[in-house]
């Protein structure tokens, strides 16, 4: 509408702010992307947690049909993710204490929080699951 | 109509109208979910397969209940937060903004008293 009213022709190019496909994916950027989508998870995950707290109020009947569905392999699936998800947007998170102190700003820094902070939560994930499942379902 | 300069209204304020309170409640609430949210972790690794009862003497147990309460208000406000900056991201209608941003309010608290609600019925009986 400006265009019409001013009546210069057409309308200047103004330069756009390239967004994220114009980039060759970084492992900083990815982890940045990792740690909203993990968060964004978390978010709708919190209903499991508290559909589990209301089983276990509810009583033993109720609580052994939601713990039925936590143990079929979908109900597993979803755990799994949630473990993964929730250690990386932790590792994510002191990535950014360090970087809020205004520290680790060297492109070497940034690369090793961000690759340490996938392959670490990767790690602590097997490491977590293993150790329940040799431990034959807990203490 | 106050006595203020126009510099004492705007300092410590953004755009946003609220300075620097929701970055730093979110920082909070971060410290706070690193310790909480593995206690999670082993608490519920330590649960796998467990029946009612056990699940119901860890979850009433004084000093669980205290770091589930903890939990649950510090990793809802966390959310909540979270949740805001990925709509006010990617949402630019005002209209619509304003709606999620109510069901974003909605959904922690939802949450926040379901979790809350639950741990309180475990611990003081029933």
């Amino acid at each position: 509408m400006a265009d019409a009213a001013s009546g210069r022709g057409s309308r200047p190019q103004r330069p756009l702010s390239p967004h994220l496909q114009i980039y060759s994916p970084l492992i900083n950027m990815v982890m940045s992307i990792f740690h909203r989508i993990t968060g964004a998870a978390l978010y709708f995950g919190t209903l499991l947690l508290a559909w589990w707290l209301i089983a276990a109020a509810s009583g033993p009947q109720y609580f052994d049909y939601v713990s039925s569905w936590f143990a079929t392999w979908p109900g597993q699936a979803v755990m799994l993710g949630y473990t993964w998800a929730l250690l990386h947007h932790m590792l994510g998170g002191i990535r950014h204490f360090i970087w809020d102190l205004g520290k680790g700003y060297d492109l070497r820094t940034i690369d090793l929080l961000s690759w340490g902070s996938l392959i670490v939560s990767l790690v602590l994930t097997a490491l977590i699951w293993f150790s329940v499942a040799f431990a034959g379902g807990g203490a | 109509m106050g006595m203020r300069t126009p510099l004492k209204n705007v300092r410590h304020l953004g755009s946003a109208k609220e300075g620097a309170d929701h970055f730093w409640k979110q920082r909070v609430t971060a410290v706070a979910n690193v310790f909480l949210g593995l206690f999670l972790v082993w608490l519920i690794a330590s649960l796998v397969g467990a029946d009612h009862a056990r699940v119901k003497a860890a979850l009433s147990n004084p000093l669980i209940a205290l770091a589930m309460l903890a939990l649950i208000v510090s990793g809802t406000i966390h959310m909540r937060l979270g949740m805001q900056t990925i709509i006010e991201d990617y949402v630019n209608g005002e209209a619509a903004k304003i709606v999620l941003f109510m069901l974003n309010t909605f959904f922690a608290a939802f949450i926040a008293l379901a979790s809350i609600f639950a741990i309180l019925k475990l611990s003081f009986g029933a």
